[in-house]
């Protein structure tokens, strides 16, 4: 025998829990969900909806409401390479970010396609936090060879929730946070609390007045009861992902796995993008240090990019939910299609996101729309117009101090 | 402060001075910048002890005669101490034999006759694969028509050997030695012989598929001396890397010993000059590194002006050295079992097998007591290496890992005790005669050569790591992905081996971009 | 003597299929096998009472789908049951473990190494790609390179195009894959020894090669390359065991007219001015067919069966020069209750899977290393697959079949493979799995112990190779079984080759009989019935 293997008994083995983890803030929204519809996040439990999407969304544009952020993964940076590090890795000029400023920031292969995005906090001159939907551990680490830097993954080191709409500040305030109405949009800022820390971040999903609250997971249940009490005067409601992806649609945010399939796992050739076929060549900055893709992107810009996001203003009011996109009525030459559809409510547009090849997307475009009438399928083909801004950027989510309706 | 100059090379190896040569034909004004107080790197000649001269690398079968001839080598003191050093495998118990790139002697009829057939064979492979030293690496989708005839050309060079050799190309270029000794040849001594030019310099061993034949037929690109011809300089290595030297200071090279280059510094995305470690700045249009793949881009480019994917890629370059090199000073010269006087290039290793179990010690981060190796002693042709009546000993070991474990100050004197025992096994009584030894492990040849991993090759030589992917792509052209910077040395195409070609590339797509 | 259209030699599950598609395109066919049961290595056989034995084959992955529906396979028989989990135990009494599902298998990978966890995601898709390159080419018979035919510069065009639709970068990345170890490899995503290992079993089965060889990257491809259903890289049972493959094969070639005749070896291939004409049996009947089509493998095929003056001097050389040494074992075993593996919760899922007891490369690349002193690894590899529990077939209720495939077993040990070195061979294995599963050893009925040699003297696999033929370049693709001959075609006008010997060679993937069908269609002008792609789209 070459070797004695030393059996352990199953209890003395961190198996991996099986089903869909609990959030800290689990036992609070399980008792809120009355439908029971949870789906996956990145291996949480993420309600879907309460009760009843429609009133979550409105709570989102009409009051406030309250969104279960913490299965975001959140990456820490420190170290004196910090700041170098970051710089060569995102789009954006992190050597200009200040102390206590949120960034949305992209990162791109070194054929300049993209990831994933993120928010990118900044604590201190080399300490930085990494807000991102998908687990980015594996390129980041690749991304810090070379320099001095110390990434650790603090996903499970913070709960944190997203406090959207126009009570909002209002809402904090009544709860003691006192100053918060000074912060402007992406902004941190942090406060004492329960003898602990909250920190907020004026940032959101929505495009609405909104924040961010970041606590340690042991306060995670004292904060929600916080909000939800106090809450009660403010028309406080938990949301769920259905209403969120219809607030984040409207305000024209992108999203990952959605509006676009990250570089790193697209096996095919061309299935990924780069920002400038997102819209997101605003992040895109060449006047800045060496970043990754630099090379390949200020190629594109200088030949051109392949696809187009596109904001869509639809015919109708049947969502072109997957709809394929024509330039022409007769629908016989496809130039791209929808990603994301709904109806808005608040704007009483039919309204899309879509990609389309550039050199249809000046032309006429019509979305081949199916939609079932008691459960009939039937098929409408819809002009559309192409939005250049958001369908919702209300003035009241960048003011400074915000109202408090 | 600092002139302008249209070069600075980092790295006084063959390579740097080979690109300098070439470049300062070309009227450019070249600096080269070297860190060690000589030139040559790794084909140095050094005094070793008092009285004893020797360079790691011993022979040159890989030596380009057009490179000696456009440099005029010759006329800058360039001379062969032996034109043609015959090999002889010995296994230890008495029995030897002897080879060259046309003949054997000591084999049966069978193997004699498959000895012929297995020359001419490798003959018609290297002469296909020798278009491709000298030229600069295809790209795939440059759209470059110069590359689609690289493609091409290759492509037709394999074709023509007609069919039947065709096929075999195809597949033999990817058989480990021992499955091409077994098709060849009975005598396993032969084959324990004639596969060490397969593996020597790389992780491979008998077994190894895929890239050993690569690694023989990079042996056997070199043409001084015919096919499969192993030449010995005269004055060591250091002697054809002097010639070099003095060729480019003819044509108005600079040459700066005892200068460590700390950084590439770059300016709007552009590598514009060098900054010296004690902070002197140097700017040059072009700055060529003979340094190593690794400390080229890590350390004196840095990840933050690189591609991440680019930068993991040379991250990943395999650069563990797994050869050791001992240099005896001998007072009288040794017996070898078998030989009557020792001569031309001795492999000590009785069967394919016996080099296997040394490689498989070295997976573990160990060594074996039975070491393989290659013998050479230089002073049997070459007078000016040690005074009348003594002798160097010059002996390539294989499998020395880079990183054994525990660190090589702690097996230093175990290894070097093995050596020696090997050694006294195949020439009784060699323990005597030595005066005095150094052992240069992977360790030792990293720190004094500047060479991450101490790896001849500055990189492993693979088919995964060869060509259009030699370091990898986006600098496999000599240039690389930052404007102004590239690369010379053996870590860039065609490898290493002292050959002088990757820095006649490298010069040469300089001096064609300015066209 | 009736004469046949053709004759297939060895009705091993490619010699059917190559077969079924010549008597379904109305030839009349006779396949002849030396044994008295049919399958070869595709078999299902009830060597213990009670008890039904995958007893070589285990788990299939390769099986295309389109020649699964063209032969109707599910009418004769055929059903292919996914199969899920794989728990690797290790000697500190840990455990790394394969979930399906993407969320579990992060989390079970961050027990080791975050790190690792994360870069899984970019290992899946840039070997997604591979496999989505490679099986383009499964259904399809490799092009000559010598040659300028329009069929072979057609076949290198599109083979050129499926590389270049990859993209500049992923060509250089796949042509430096398929020359590199598996354990390099793994060290450009990977940093825990134990997630490299686990990765890299599929790297060295049925080779002579260990995990840091060059080499087996390629294998380790060439396991994931499969589907079930369209899902790249998973495996199945068939139910019933292997030999419901071969069986249904068999089905479909009976349906179309086919006959088979068991206990017919062939002594010799009957050869004459360069062309076939038929087979001679051990027995002496001599039966004839214009087309003989050899189900064994290339070096059997040619020196053993077959003339040496009938084929080129040459040919027989490459013959005898192929490599095809055997380095697996399989250990069978019935057992009456369930083998308990404390490691795990009562009841856990993982309780279903397979089992393996790894903890680094290093103690694979030992196993090998004993390979290569002729001995078997005295700290094998060990898959252990609970089929029983998959497969109500192979095993009454609380009974249970597993089979143990090994890594590695030479073919020819110091003083040959006698009755009491199989023991101890067997023993070896039975000590790993017990170290883990205390009750196993109590609950063994029975154990058949197949080393090589078995291997060779009953299914007729040269060295008891279980692929036909080592999976390395020099013998892939053009390559296969050697140049000049990867067309199926032998030396002699109405000669085949079918099994996995040719491309693309081995694995129960029924491709090589089905491509061979297509090229003696071709050579006989008749209409092609065989698939050429299955098509990921």
């Amino acid at each position: 025998m070459v070797h004695q293997a030393k059996l352990q008994s199953s209890e003395n083995i961190n198996h991996i829990e099986l089903k869909l983890l609990k959030s800290p803030f689990h036992e609070r929204t399980e008792a809120l969900n009355l439908n029971r519809a949870w789906e996956d996040w990145s291996g949480y439990a993420s309600a879907l909806h309460y009760k009843c999407s429609n009133l979550e969304y409105f709570a989102t544009r009409n009051t406030c409401a309250v969104f279960d952020v913490s299965p975001m993964c959140k990456y820490r940076f420190r170290g004196k390479d910090a700041e170098a590090m970051l710089n060569r890795m995102v789009t954006r000029d992190v050597a200009k970010q200040g102390l206590n400023r949120v960034c949305y920031n992209v990162w791109c292969t070194d054929r300049g396609r993209v990831i994933d995005d993120g928010t990118l906090f900044r604590f201190a001159e080399d300490d930085f936090m990494l807000c991102c939907a998908e687990p980015g551990l594996d390129w980041f680490l690749l991304s810090a060879v070379g320099f001095d830097v110390t990434i650790e993954d603090q996903s499970d080191s913070l709960a944190s929730l997203a406090l959207q709409g126009p009570t909002s500040c209002a809402l904090l305030k009544a709860m003691g946070i006192s100053g918060v109405e000074n912060l402007k949009p992406f902004d941190i800022g942090r406060y004492p609390y329960a003898g602990g820390e909250l920190m907020v971040s004026r940032t959101g999903f929505t495009g609405d007045l909104g924040y961010e609250l970041w606590v340690e997971p042991d306060l995670a249940l004292p904060l929600w009861d916080d909000l939800f009490s106090t809450g009660a005067n403010y028309g406080i409601q938990p949301m769920g992902t259905e209403s969120l992806d219809l607030a984040r649609l409207e305000a024209g945010f992108i999203s990952p796995m959605v509006e676009f399939h990250g570089a790193l796992h697209t096996v095919d050739l061309g299935h990924d993008h780069s920002p400038f076929e997102l819209g997101l060549g605003w992040l895109v900055n060449f006047k800045k240090a060496h970043f990754n893709g630099r090379e390949a992107l200020l190629l594109e810009k200088e030949k051109g990019s392949k696809y187009r996001l596109l904001k869509l203003d639809i015919e109708g009011n049947k969502p072109a939910e997957n709809s394929i996109l024509y330039s022409n009525k007769k629908c016989t030459k496809e130039i791209g299609y929808v990603t994301s559809a709904m109806w808005s409510p608040v704007v009483k547009a039919n309204i899309a996101l879509a990609l389309v090849e550039s050199r249809y997307a000046d032309g006429d475009i019509y979305a081949e729309v199916y939609h079932q009438k008691e459960l009939r399928w039937q098929r409408k083909v819809s002009q559309c117009t192409i939005k250049t801004k958001p369908f919702w950027a209300p003035e009241r989510a960048k003011l400074t101090p915000p109202n408090d309706v | 402060m600092s002139k302008q100059y249209d070069a600075i090379i980092i790295g006084a190896g063959h390579n740097g001075l080979a690109c300098a040569g070439y470049l300062a034909r070309d009227n450019k004004k070249v600096l080269v910048l070297e860190a060690n107080n000589f030139i040559g790197g790794m084909a140095a000649t050094r005094e070793f002890a008092p009285g004893f001269h020797a360079s790691v690398a011993h022979t040159l079968p890989q030596g380009q005669s057009a490179l000696i001839s456009d440099l005029s080598l010759k006329k800058h003191g360039f001379e062969l101490a032996a034109k043609n050093l015959d090999t002889t495998a010995l296994d230890g118990e008495g029995n030897a034999i002897t080879f060259n790139g046309k003949s054997v002697k000591g084999v049966d009829a069978n193997d004699q006759k498959s000895y012929g057939e297995y020359q001419s064979l490798l003959k018609k492979f290297a002469k296909v694969l020798k278009p491709t030293w000298n030229k600069r690496a295809p790209r795939i989708g440059g759209g470059e028509i110069k590359d689609m005839i690289t493609f091409a050309k290759f492509g037709w060079d394999v074709r023509t050997l007609g069919r039947d050799t065709m096929r075999e190309f195809t597949r033999m270029i990817f058989l480990p030695a021992q499955d091409m000794m077994d098709e060849h040849f009975d005598n396993p001594l032969l084959k324990a012989g004639l596969s060490w030019d397969y593996n020597v310099g790389n992780i491979l061993a008998p077994r190894s598929p895929n890239n050993a034949v690569l690694n023989q037929l990079l042996k056997l690109s070199g043409d001084v001396s015919g096919h499969g011809g192993l030449p010995l300089p005269k004055g060591g290595m250091g002697s054809f890397v002097n010639a070099l030297a003095n060729s480019a200071k003819t044509s108005g090279t600079e040459i700066r010993l005892n200068t460590r280059v700390k950084r590439v510094v770059i300016e709007n995305h552009v590598a514009v000059g060098v900054e010296l470690e004690d902070g002197e700045i140097i700017h040059a249009k072009r700055i060529i590194s003979n340094a190593d793949p690794k400390t080229s881009f890590l350390k004196l480019l840095g990840a933050a002006n690189l591609e991440i994917q680019f930068t993991n890629r040379i991250n990943r370059l395999r650069t563990e050295g797994l050869v050791a090199k001992v240099h005896l000073a001998l007072n009288a010269l040794p017996n070898f079992k078998g030989m009557t006087k020792p001569e031309g290039r001795m492999i000590l290793a009785p069967s394919m097998q016996y080099i296997e179990n040394a490689y498989d010690q070295s997976k573990y981060r160990s060594y074996a007591e039975d070491l393989p190796m290659e013998v050479v002693i230089p002073t049997l042709h070459d007078k000016t290496l040690a005074a009348e009546g003594k002798h160097v000993l010059s002996a390539t070991i294989q499998y020395a890992p880079r990183d054994v474990e525990g660190g090589w100050d702690k097996h230093r004197d175990s290894f070097m005790k093995n050596v020696i025992a090997t050694l006294e096994k195949f020439a009784p009584g060699i323990g005597d005669c030595i005066e005095a030894s150094e052992l240069l492990t992977p360790a030792d040849l990293e720190q004094q050569f500047n060479v991450e991993g101490g790896h001849w090759h500055h990189g492993e030589f693979a088919i995964d790591s060869w060509w259009m992917n030699r370091p990898t792509y986006g600098a496999s052209q000599s240039k690389t992905p930052v404007s102004g910077f590239y690369l010379c040395g053996a870590g860039s195409h065609p490898g290493g081996g002292i050959m002088g070609a990757a820095g006649a590339n490298a010069a040469r797509a300089i001096i064609a971009e300015d066209k | 003597m009736k004469k046949y259209d053709a004759i297939v030699i060895g009705a091993g599950h490619n010699g059917l299929t190559s077969a079924a598609y010549l008597a379904k395109s109305g030839l009349d066919v006779l396949v002849v096998e030396k044994n008295d049961y049919i399958g070869g290595a595709a078999v299902s056989r009830e060597i213990h009472e009670g008890w039904l034995y995958s007893n070589c084959s285990y788990v299939c992955s390769l099986l295309r789908q389109s020649i699964h529906r063209d032969l109707n396979l599910t009418k004769h028989g055929l059903m292919i049951v996914p199969y899920s989990g794989t728990t690797n135990f290790t000697r500190d009494g840990n455990y790394l473990a394969e979930y399906g599902d993407h969320a579990q298998q992060y989390r079970e990978l961050c027990r080791h190494s975050v790190r690792d966890a994360n870069a899984m995601h970019r290992f899946e898709a840039d070997l997604m790609r591979y496999a989505k390159l490679i099986r383009h080419f499964l259904m399809r018979t490799p092009a000559d390179p010598t040659s300028f035919k329009p069929r072979d510069i057609s076949e290198l065009i599109f083979m050129g195009k499926k590389f270049w639709d990859m993209g500049e970068d992923q060509i250089y990345e796949f042509t430096r894959f398929l020359t590199m170890s598996a354990a390099d490899f793994l060290s450009e995503y990977f940093e825990n020894d134990l997630i490299k290992a686990f990765m890299a079993t599929s790297s060295i089965i049925g080779t002579a090669l260990g995990v840091y060889s060059p080499g087996t990257a390629y294998v380790l491809l060439h396991h994931v390359m499969g589907d079930v259903d369209g899902a790249v890289g998973s495996w199945g049972l068939a139910r019933g065991g292997m030999g419901a493959i071969s069986d249904a094969i068999a089905g479909a070639l009976k349906e179309h007219g086919g006959e088979i005749r068991m206990n017919a070896e062939v002594q010799q291939i009957l050869i004459k001015d360069n062309t076939t004409y038929g087979v001679a049996l051990a027995n002496g009947d001599e039966i004839h067919a214009p087309i003989v089509v050899s189900n064994l493998d290339p070096k059997r095929t040619f020196t053993k069966i077959v003339d040496k003056n009938d084929i080129p001097a040459d040919l027989y050389k490459k013959a005898k020069n192929f490599k095809i040494r055997g380095s697996s074992g399989k250990v069978n075993i019935a057992l009456n209750g369930r083998p308990d593996f404390p490691s795990l919760p009562e009841g856990h899922m993982l309780r279903n899977g397979s089992f393996q007891f790894l903890d680094s490369l290093e103690r694979m690349e030992k196993a090998y290393d004993c390979w290569k002193h002729g001995r078997w690894s005295d700290d094998p590899f060990i898959e252990m697959t609970q089929s029983s529990v998959w497969d109500p077939t192979m095993a009454a209720p609380g009974n249970y079949f597993v089979s143990c495939f090994i890594q590695y077993c030479p073919a020819d040990i110091e003083g040959g493979w006698t009755p009491e070195k199989r023991e101890a061979f067997g023993e070896t294995v039975v000590d790993q799995i017990s170290q883990y599963s205390p009750n196993f050893r109590d609950l063994i009925v029975h154990k058949e112990v197949r080393t090589p040699f078995e291997i060779e003297q009953e299914v007729g696999l040269t060295e008891g190779n279980i692929f036909q033929g080592e999976l390395t370049l020099d013998q892939l693709m053009f390559n296969r079984p050697f140049p000049g001959y990867s067309q199926y075609r032998g030396p002699a006008k109405g000669m085949y080759l079918c099994g996995s010997g040719s491309h693309p060679g081995g694995g129960v993937s029924a491709a090589c009989g089905a491509n061979s069908a297509r090229e003696i269609l071709m050579d006989l002008k008749r209409p092609n019935i065989v698939p050429e792609d299955d098509g990921d789209e």
